[in-house]
């Protein structure tokens, strides 16, 4: 057996799955500053990220936008739509049963897919090439110019959301309100606006990876969201869920062992790799990669 | 007589009434023949509702991969059926024991797990049962099962579905049920008070999961084909909007959700684009207005209607 090429190979489904994981990761870290501030697997998340390559992909068609303002834009959209479903959806039952809000989640998933459907048609549309694709070559591992601009906006992205989170003001309020939500209350925090922005940067990063998503794969449908969502959600458990750098993690793991099993093993167990490495780490360590075990109280 | 017997004869003697009624119905030609598929699917959605209903609304565990043990019961009937020409009810039997022993199996690791988290892996159990089925040649793999006999019938789906509310509601009433319950109202006070909570979680788990394979092998052969298409995460939360409209933890509730929102998928059929919209506003709506459910957790009992005359004589005097 030749073991160069093979080394060969899985350096180059390694770099494979980094670009689709740092996807994951965008996706993922809407999903994990969610639950760590209320609490809630938020499941149309998925669908904003659907949401998000749509408008990307109507202000390059049909408004002729180029790549970066699309992505500004997609960005906007997806951030006010998130706010929306925040304000209507989610924030009456902010103290009913979980099982309710869990089913209003649904609810909204649905709503955005089929409303999606209706609108847009279900058929799949291809994304325009914003880029000119360039293969390199560097010791016979090869990288697209599109696999570039996707870890670079997703690094990019992550940078700024993590300066945003720890150095700047309403960073400090997220994480007094996740950390405990009356204490932060008393403290003068307003929740309520503080809850609406997470919603806002979660889904912006959402439809950011929408937009790359379409670039990448060149093609978009209004039930793309549904996988990736649970994949990223998969993602921010991993990595421990409520922790941001742990999202980031947790998505270029996920996207790693996807690209080595859908490689080497077979592409229809993609899926159940996937949730096999939800189940392991529920089992081995609920609290995820960078999680503390917290102990229960009586 | 003992109260709960009684109460079992009238519930009984009810349910015979009620299915001369249909069966009367549809011979005569009242109920045309395309409407007898919408009855058989209540039927089963009803199996499903209720024995989910006693995982999460009785025991308090969150599962949402109902869809995977109706997947297994399903495939494990049919190949009772079509590979070994077994009859009908060895099919449903196997599906149900089945469906139990992997409830057991996972059940063990994954009920240590409490809330969310156990929400996530359920949902990520029943999607890897499918794709392990979606991958299995011997039982047709991605294209589906095809060529099962249509064995079940009105009667077949009516007697089991009565079969199962009936060993469901006294399931909950016996002291098994009261040790589920008690789970559900507070873990760490039942395990004080000497309940054994691993022990019955599991096995609300798996008597839920035994009748979610019964309800699969029915749905399988009814439809001349399993598919794995027809198992996956929406079908699960199918069953859990089922439940949840109808009030968590109460059977009536559950029973109620599966007619009102089979009934619902059935009328919108013409206009399947609208279909899922509405349906997906009608959840919303509800769950603003009445996050509880219909019913909250109350059921409906012959008590409840003679205390609504007895109120009612009240107010004319």
């Amino acid at each position: 057996m030749d073991y160069s090429a093979l080394f060969l190979q899985v350096v180059q489904q390694i770099i494979n799955g980094i670009s689709v994981g740092s996807i994951y990761a965008l996706i993922a870290l809407g999903y994990t500053m969610v639950y760590g501030i209320i609490r809630l697997i938020n499941f149309a998340h998925g669908d904003i990220y659907m949401l998000g390559a749509y408008v990307g992909f109507y202000c390059t068609t049909v408004f002729q936008f180029s790549f970066l303002p699309a992505l500004l834009m997609a960005m906007i959209v997806a951030a006010i739509a998130g706010m929306i479903i925040e304000r209507v959806a989610y924030r009456p039952l902010r103290y009913a049963p979980r099982m309710a809000v869990l089913i209003t989640a649904i609810g909204v998933s649905l709503l955005l897919e089929y409303g999606g459907i209706l609108v847009v048609s279900p058929q799949t549309r291809t994304f325009p090439a914003v880029f000119p694709t360039t293969l390199y070559n560097i010791g016979g591992v090869i990288i697209s110019s599109q696999q570039v601009l996707i870890l670079a906006v997703s690094i990019i992205l992550m940078v700024i959301l993590t300066y945003t989170v720890q150095r700047t003001k309403i960073g400090k309020a997220m994480r007094a309100v996740s950390f405990d939500t009356d204490a932060a209350r008393l403290m003068g925090i307003n929740v309520d606006m503080v809850i609406s922005i997470t919603f806002a940067i979660g889904s912006g990063l959402a439809a950011a990876a929408g937009v790359l998503v379409g670039v990448y794969y060149n093609s978009i449908d209004p039930l793309m969201g549904i996988m990736p969502g649970l994949k990223a959600f998969i993602a921010a458990v991993l990595g421990g869920i409520g922790i941001i750098p742990g999202a980031m993690l947790g998505g270029i793991i996920m996207g790693v062992v996807e690209a080595l099993v859908s490689g080497f093993i077979s592409s229809t167990y993609r899926d159940a790799a996937a949730f096999a490495i939800l189940i392991i780490i529920l089992l081995l360590k609920p609290a995820g990669l960078l999680g503390k075990n917290v102990r229960e109280k009586v | 007589m003992r109260e709960r017997t009684k109460k079992d004869l009238i519930f009984l003697f009810i349910s015979v009434v009620l299915y001369a009624i249909f069966e009367g119905l549809m011979l005569t030609g009242f109920i045309p023949p395309y409407m007898e598929r919408s009855i058989v699917t209540i039927c089963i959605n009803i199996i499903l509702a209720a024995s989910l209903n006693l995982i999460n609304g009785i025991t308090g565990q969150f599962s949402i991969g109902h869809a995977g043990f109706m997947a297994v019961g399903a495939y494990v009937g049919a190949i009772m059926t079509v590979k070994f020409s077994l009859p009908f009810i060895v099919a449903i039997l196997a599906g149900a024991c089945a469906s139990a022993l992997l409830g057991v199996l996972i059940g063990l690791p994954t009920l240590r797990l409490s809330g969310d988290y156990l929400a996530i892996a359920t949902l990520g159990l029943g999607e890897i049962i499918r794709i392990v089925i979606l991958n299995i040649s011997y039982v047709g793999g991605a294209s589906g099962f095809m060529g099962i006999p249509k064995d079940t019938t009105f009667t077949w789906a009516f007697f089991v579905m009565i079969f199962t509310l009936l060993f469901i509601r006294n399931f909950v009433d016996s002291s098994h049920g009261r040790a589920c319950i008690a789970i559900r109202e507070n873990e760490i006070a039942a395990e004080a008070m000497g309940v054994n909570t691993t022990r019955y979680k599991v096995l609300a788990f798996a008597i839920g999961a035994a009748f979610a394979g019964v309800a699969g092998a029915l749905f399988a052969h009814y439809n001349y084909m399993a598919h794995p298409g027809s198992f996956n995460f929406l079908k699960s939360f199918d069953i859990l909007t089922m439940v949840v409209f109808g009030g968590l933890g109460s059977m009536t509730g559950a029973v109620t959700g599966a007619v009102v929102l089979t009934l619902l998928t059935f009328l919108l059929a013409d206009i399947p684009e609208l279909r899922m919209v509405i349906y997906s506003l009608l959840l919303i709506i509800l769950m603003l207005y009445r996050p509880q459910g219909l019913f909250g957790s109350r059921e409906l009992s012959l008590k409840m209607f003679t205390r609504l005359l007895g109120g009612g004589r009240r107010d004319n005097a």
